[in-house]
């Protein structure tokens, strides 16, 4: 297990460098420039190159690569170009409001979609299960930003019940922690929820026609125990892959959700970065959510075994 | 059935469950529970990210320098420089020295009392990087310290703007500690220690997301009121929080929800949905308004030949941009044929009259004089960008009117800033044309224009270039008497109108949206926010 993993690990080193020099390559070659930006709408071409020279832009590719590559062997990300601040200090900072937003839409859709979907595969072809799948195939159809609005004006602005923006951080308190994440975590646990659910409908119904099932039916078990313990434990392996997966892009991926209710996480540091051309934020931001993606998808593998026995590491 | 009958029981009971808690936390403010009254919430227009106001123009970290800074004069109503941390001053040697004493008592944040030393190093540091500032440094021999509340300013020639030149509003000489205000003015400044109204709390401070302020105890306001960028700047407000909310809907859902106090640029479509509402207003805070331009490259053809510029200006119908731009007719004019603003004392429209109706014939004669034979002519379109990308596509549209061959490169913004500054040939990543806008009496004065600079290589991006024009904006301002300064004013606008530095698409108002419970904004020509009290 123990070789296994690292072994693991040590083969997502190639992945990051690759990763390091396409996303170096593509800032670079981009048009636009930080210079510009920083020296304001009203600057002279002169005020720009000066700030090209004071930031090291006008030298060339490969001094500018190798330094930053410099760095990063020493676990210097750089700083902002703008705010001359760490740039882990500033994904540091944005990680909280992202990780509860990922981590709340994601039970969010479990507790909803796995239930769903197990009820659909257990009726299907009925009115029940085309119901589900209609809104399931709803909830992926209508954009995130539309059901985002739509909640803002019924629970916040009709209702009056939920902030409409922002972010509170749990340190602060719990019951605003909470309340600046429904809304956003109802309005990205929909798509997630319509996505696991059909997941959950699919595994279930190729399981459920198993010869393992009609035995377990035979010798008279519920039909509870026989979809939560014999059925659902068997089609965990894709779900549980999905879930993992879907976490893993909801932290590189929340920047709608984040950008519609004001929420200051990494999606919109991302954004921020890449309309102001912030080179070292940008090349960190998509580093650390590169290696995320990596760290997640050894977890997912690991889970495995604790689900089917057969697996082994 | 019985099965599905107990999944939805404990569904919904689940689910009762969680409305529960989530009823018991919304009647919860908890801990976090502010002053509301005495605490301004603010949706800014961009994300504040550099706290130096004399190393970048942007006008968020301008707004930043308002709060914390102080200037030595400011502008009022009238357009009229007034002392503001300045005491008074004497104009000595025939206009070759100014000799300016600072209110007694003043001190920066951190306790330290305003010297005169800081002053001068402030002014100093100001000179190096603004475009007045270099004009002022130019006809400088000297800025020293006389004692500890006086200082003197010694030219080398008369030049009529030097308190003018210190009263500018836009990127103006805010006054820093000496220690900070020695920074070279190419380097970005950490320290944001002022001696303004307010004091930026920086372990609050959340780049993308909130910037906090707290107010000044120890600031002396004056006690003339509040007039324009001019008068006593009162902090009423204990606390004014900045929230960057990008997206306009949410911003628009907060503040009619209470969230937010101020939405400092409401989408000019907004604004009727805004009046609406009872709860909120908007206001008009700038008399002057806001100029768009269409700025043409002048390194290259067609444009570097006056008739294609003049041309350009045949076909403008600036009612057709304001119409698409803004859409409300309330918040523009329907036509200003001045540069330097159609409200302003200078706002004369001299040499404007053959440009009052577009004239699409005399546009393709002038093109086709000017040598133009079909070239593709380069448009940088900024999509992200709603009021500019509008104009742009009227601009492509009135080009093609006149058979241009438009080339539209779709840019963002930041794209736009840099190509705009590159001085390659427009098919080698140049331009021909873009367009921006610019406002506040810095562009109602020839000399403070930044777009209205003529000095070739030394001009803003588009390098408009007429050493001619540019002579007599420095006679101009080099005249102290304001009458003497009139005839030269007009020469200078009729010689604009036949060179073009720019062209004039429109003059419009950009009103800000409040809770109608505040009161005491202040029509300073950009948000100020002293003054404003919850009543």
């Amino acid at each position: 297990m123990l070789a296994y993993v690292i072994k693991r690990i040590l083969s997502t080193l190639p992945v990051l460098g690759v990763v390091a020099i396409v996303v170096f390559l593509l800032l670079r070659l981009s048009p636009g420039d930080p210079a510009a930006i920083i020296a304001g709408d009203n600057a002279s071409a002169n005020d720009i190159l000066q700030i090209r020279e004071q930031l090291g832009l006008d030298r060339p590719y490969l001094e500018q690569f190798f330094g930053w590559i410099g760095q990063l062997i020493t676990g210097d990300f750089g700083y902002s170009i703008y705010l001359k601040r760490p740039v882990l200090q500033l994904i540091g900072e944005r990680v909280e409001p992202t990780l509860a937003l990922s981590l709340s839409t994601m039970a969010f859709a479990i507790v909803l979609a796995v239930p769903l979907g197990v009820l659909a595969a257990w009726r299907a072809g009925t009115w029940i299960d085309q119901t589900i799948m209609a809104f399931a195939v709803m909830a992926f159809s209508v954009p995130v930003f539309l059901i985002g609005y739509g909640l803002v004006i019924q629970f916040s602005l009709t209702l009056n019940w939920l902030p409409v923006q922002g972010f509170v951080s749990i340190h602060k308190s719990v019951g605003d922690f909470i309340r600046h994440l429904v809304l956003p975590t109802m309005t990205l646990g929909l798509v997630y929820t319509a996505l696991l659910a059909r997941i959950t409908r699919a595994t279930m119904l190729e399981i459920l026609n198993e010869d393992y099932i009609r035995t377990a039916r035979a010798k008279g078990l519920t039909e509870s125990r026989v979809l939560v313990l014999h059925a659902l434990k068997n089609a965990s392996v894709p779900i549980i892959t999905t879930i993992g997966t879907g976490l893993a892009l909801l932290i590189g991926g929340v920047v709608v959700t984040e950008s519609v209710f004001a929420i200051p996480g990494i999606g919109r540091l991302t954004i921020e970065a890449v309309l102001q051309r912030d080179y070292p934020v940008i090349q960190g931001v998509i580093l650390v959510i590169a290696s995320v993606y990596v760290v997640v998808n050894l977890l997912i593998d690991l889970s495995y075994s604790l689900f089917d026995p057969r697996i082994r590491f | 059935m019985r099965q599905i009958a107990r999944f939805f029981l404990r569904s919904s009971l689940i689910l009762s469950v969680m409305t529960g808690l989530l009823g018991l936390f919304s009647g919860s403010t908890g801990s976090l529970a502010q002053d509301r009254d005495k605490t301004l919430k603010v949706v800014v227009h961009a994300n504040l990210q550099i706290l130096d106001p004399v190393w970048t123009t942007a006008f968020i970290t301008m707004r930043h320098g308002y709060l914390v800074y102080d200037t030595l004069y400011a502008v009022n109503s009238k357009f009229e420089p007034k002392p503001q941390m300045a005491s008074g001053h004497e104009v000595l040697d025939n206009g070759l020295a100014y000799r300016i004493s600072l209110r007694p008592g003043l001190k920066f944040h951190d306790g330290s009392p305003v010297r005169a030393l800081d002053a001068v190093t402030s002014i100093k540091r100001w000179m190096a990087r603004d475009p007045m500032g270099q004009r002022m440094n130019s006809v400088t021999a000297s800025i020293e310290p006389l004692n500890e509340l006086t200082f003197e300013i010694r030219l080398k020639e008369q030049w009529g703007l030097v308190i003018e030149a210190l009263a500018k509003a836009a990127n103006p000489a805010f006054i820093m500690p000496e220690k900070v205000a020695l920074t070279p003015a190419n380097t970005q400044i950490t320290d944001p220690v002022g001696s303004g109204p307010y004091i930026f709390v920086k372990e609050e401070w959340r780049p993308g997301s909130k910037v906090v302020y707290r107010r000044n105890p120890d600031y002396i306001a004056r006690n003339e009121p509040a007039d324009y960028m001019a008068g006593g700047k009162r902090a009423l407000m204990e606390r004014i929080e900045w929230l960057y909310i990008p997206d306009h809907n949410t911003a628009l859902a907060a503040l009619t929800a209470g969230e937010v106090d101020y939405f400092e640029a409401p989408p000019l479509d907004f604004i009727n949905t805004l009046e609406r509402n009872k709860n909120l207003k908007t206001v008009d805070i700038d008399p002057l308004g806001t100029q768009g331009l269409i700025r043409p490259n002048s390194l290259y053809p067609p444009f570097n030949d006056i008739r294609a510029r003049q041309a350009l200006a045949h076909l403008v119908k600036q009612e057709d941009y304001m119409r698409v731009v803004v859409g409300n007719p309330a918040l523009y004019k329907p036509f200003c044929g001045s540069f330097f603003h159609c409200g302003s004392d200078n706002g004369i429209q001299l040499g404007s009259e053959p440009f009052r109706q577009p004239n699409v014939d005399k546009a393709k004669q002038l093109l086709k004089e000017a040598g133009y034979n079909g070239e593709k002519i380069v448009v940088l379109q900024p999509t992200d960008r709603a009021q500019y990308n509008a104009a742009t596509m009227v601009l492509i549209q009135s080009l093609r009117r006149a058979g241009v061959n438009v080339d539209v490169q779709a840019v963002d913004w930041s794209t736009l800033l840099s190509r705009r500054a590159s001085r390659n040939q427009p098919e080698q990543g140049g331009y021909h044309l873009f367009i921006t806008t610019q406002g506040g009496p810095d562009t109602a004065m020839p000399v403070s224009n930044v777009w209205f600079n003529t000095r070739c290589e030394n001009a803003n991006p588009g390098w408009a270039c007429d050493m001619e024009l540019d002579a007599m904006v420095a006679a101009w301002s080099r005249e102290r008497d304001p009458l003497a300064r009139r005839p030269i004013l007009e020469k200078i606008h009729r010689r604009a109108w036949e060179t073009l530095p720019y062209v004039i698409f429109g003059e419009y108002t950009q009103p800000i949206a409040v809770q109608a419970n505040l009161h005491g904004i202040v029509a300073a020509g950009m948000p100020v926010y002293w003054n404003i009290e919850r009543k």
